[in-house]
């Protein structure tokens, strides 16, 4: 069984978001840069299911902000090969990104990509079923928690309600992960730094991605009008809890 | 501008995003339903509101399942040809509207929170940012829940309900085994009228009995957002959203929770919102009736002390 993992570095949204001059984008200069936190989901699962069945893990990423350092953190956890897509130059779209990956993986034995389900910054759609369908197999988005059975993945897709669809699928597939079994493993900075010695990272190109533009372009960014808003309440912890208490004395809830 | 929608049913029951959309397609110009399923003709009945409905009837459509019902769906927009596919940014929706986009060659604009013939407006950045996209037709907007009214979509009326054939679906690859209910949890966080949410921003599973006695002060119980959930410091019973549950209690009070779209999509909709959240920049502040940005381990000690 042998599983590819995407990984992702998206900004941190901790931080405080700026257009940059032409107001269609962020101003990137200073944002801060995280792995998705579906990513680690993603590799998560592919490292149980290593534990379990045995293969290989690869981690793969597009080029970019910081990647070097998630992708060498995916070996510290476990991962057995990391691959960095190189030639994508500038804010590659989604298709454009998803057309790359099928490029580069339909010439590796694999049995599954895993992606995280989907991230803070894919407005052309999300990426695990645009891979599947450059590389003509089949996805399932929105999965949480996977069994091999055989060339087949049993699948758990969540829908609303905390209702899931139970799905038997033919392998190879692309499976857009939600929430791995178990919490994302934690490793520390020391095992990253282990693994950026040891660990060989392979770089392949992107290949032809013409024909695979997002097909929409943006217009403008702008921060969502806030409504009416909340009213703040001001002050020191105790001022606000009077405050809030009266609020809930003049609605009757207390 | 001929707009098609494509409806959402789970459990013999249409969605309310289908609703949604189909109130926004009649605003843009013709609204005609992409109906998919097996003996599921009668829905057709529910959606008054459409000038026609096009049904789709296969035994490999019984079930929602990502390869059949992207392949019925691309021979419904082969053979309609419409301007615009308004697809719901759901669990469904993120497996048919990637593949019709590939399939078609049709641009894909998704988190669409506004609908026109030339441009989509997306919630990006966990809703921090929004993204006026131009586009021209024929093109496919994947829409968020909750960004139209559902009650403009429903409505008296018999559109014409048009039956086509299904296609060849040839090798299907993917297999429906079942549908698994939510387990019963020891609390119905639907039926609570006092919810004292926490989100990742309590820090850890040692500071959640900190906002049970919170909630017990309040008569109320606790509940969460989804990454308390996967860390498994709660049961998925618990969880508040768009893969939880929906709840409109009489007081929602937030801690730490930065409101996300698919956290709002579960409980917007509640009576009194009150959001603790040291980020002013946090959206959950947009949809919140009173915030404050103290910190939550100064604030909910004092509170609690209080009532
Ligand atoms: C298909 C899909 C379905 C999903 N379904 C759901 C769902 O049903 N429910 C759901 O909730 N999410 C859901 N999500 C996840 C959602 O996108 C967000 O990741 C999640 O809601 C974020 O949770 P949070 O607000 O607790 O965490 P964060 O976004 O990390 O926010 C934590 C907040 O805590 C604040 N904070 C930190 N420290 C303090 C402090 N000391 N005092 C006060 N405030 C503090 C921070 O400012 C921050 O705003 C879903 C995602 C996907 C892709
Ligand atoms: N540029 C990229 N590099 C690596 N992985 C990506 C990239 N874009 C998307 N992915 C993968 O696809 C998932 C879904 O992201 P999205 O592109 O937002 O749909 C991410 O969590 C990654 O697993």
């Amino acid at each position: 069984m042998n599983i590819i993992v995407l990984i992702k570095q998206v900004p941190d949204l901790v931080e405080e978001l700026e257009l940059d001059s032409s107001g269609k984008d962020l101003d990137r200069e200073w944002l801060k840069y995280k792995v998705n936190e579906f990513d680690d989901h993603a590799l998560e699962e592919a490292l149980l299911l290593k534990e379990e069945h045995g293969g290989t893990v690869t981690a793969m990423a597009l080029d970019g902000q910081d990647i070097d350092k998630a992708l060498y953190a995916a070996a510290a956890k476990g991962a057995d090969r990391v691959v960095k897509i190189t030639g994508l130059e500038g804010n590659p779209s989604n298709h454009e990104a998803a057309k790359a990956f099928a490029n580069a993986i339909s010439g590796m034995d694999y049995q599954a990509v895993f992606t995280g389900v989907q991230s803070v910054e894919d407005r052309d759609g999300q990426l695990p079923v645009l891979v599947a369908h450059y590389l003509g197999i089949p996805h399932v988005s929105v999965v949480s928690g996977v069994k091999i059975e055989g060339d087949k993945a049993v699948v758990y897709k969540e829908y609303g309600g905390g209702m899931m669809a139970e799905l038997e699928v033919d392998l190879p597939a692309v499976l857009g992960i939600q929430a791995a079994r178990e919490t994302p493993r934690y490793v520390p900075v020391a095992r990253v730094r282990r693994a950026m010695r040891s660990t060989e990272m392979e770089e392949v190109s992107a290949g032809d991605v013409s024909g695979a533009a997002a097909g929409s372009e943006v217009a403008r960014m702008f921060k969502p009008e806030t409504g009416q808003g909340a009213e703040m309440l001001e002050g020191s912890a105790e001022e606000v809890a009077d405050k809030i208490v009266s609020i809930l004395k003049e609605k009757g809830i207390v | 501008m001929k707009v098609l929608v494509v409806a959402e049913h789970l459990n013999g029951k249409l969605e309310d995003i289908t609703f949604e959309m189909l109130g926004k397609a009649k605003e843009l110009g013709t609204a005609e339903v992409a109906l998919l399923g097996h003996n599921a003709k009668d829905l057709a009945a529910q959606l008054g509101k459409a000038d026609s409905v096009i049904y789709m009837d296969s035994p490999e459509l019984a079930e929602f399942n990502p390869d059949t019902y992207s392949k019925g769906l691309k021979a419904i927009v082969e053979a309609r040809q419409p301007d615009i596919v308004l697809v719901g940014n759901t669990s469904m929706g993120m497996d048919l509207a990637a593949a019709l986009s590939v399939d078609m060659g049709m641009p894909l604009v998704a988190y669409a929170i506004d609908v026109a013939a030339d441009k989509v407006v997306s919630s990006l950045y966990g809703g921090k940012m929004n993204v006026e996209s131009a586009v021209s037709t024929p093109f496919i907007a994947s829409v968020l829940a909750g960004s139209f009214p559902a009650d403009a979509g429903r409505g008296e009326g018999s559109p014409a309900v048009e039956e086509m054939a299904a296609p060849d679906f040839g090798s299907v690859k993917v297999r429906f085994k079942q549908l698994i209910e939510p387990e019963g949890g020891d609390v119905d966080i639907t039926q609570q009228p006092i919810l004292v949410s926490v989100g990742r921003g309590i820090q850890s599973e040692d500071n959640l009995p900190m906002a049970e006695e919170l909630a017990n002060k309040l008569g109320g119980a606790v509940s969460a957002s989804r990454p308390i959930i996967d860390n498994k410091w709660l049961p998925k019973t618990r969880q508040v959203g768009k893969s939880g549950l929906k709840v409109k209690p009489k007081l929602y009070l937030t801690l730490g929770i930065s409101g996300a779209p698919e956290h709002i999509e579960g409980m917007k909709d509640a009576d009194l919102i009150i959001a603790v959240n040291t980020d002013l920049k946090a959206p959950i502040f947009d949809y919140a009736h009173y915030g404050t940005t103290v910190d939550l381990f100064d604030l909910v000690p004092a509170l609690t002390e209080k009532l």
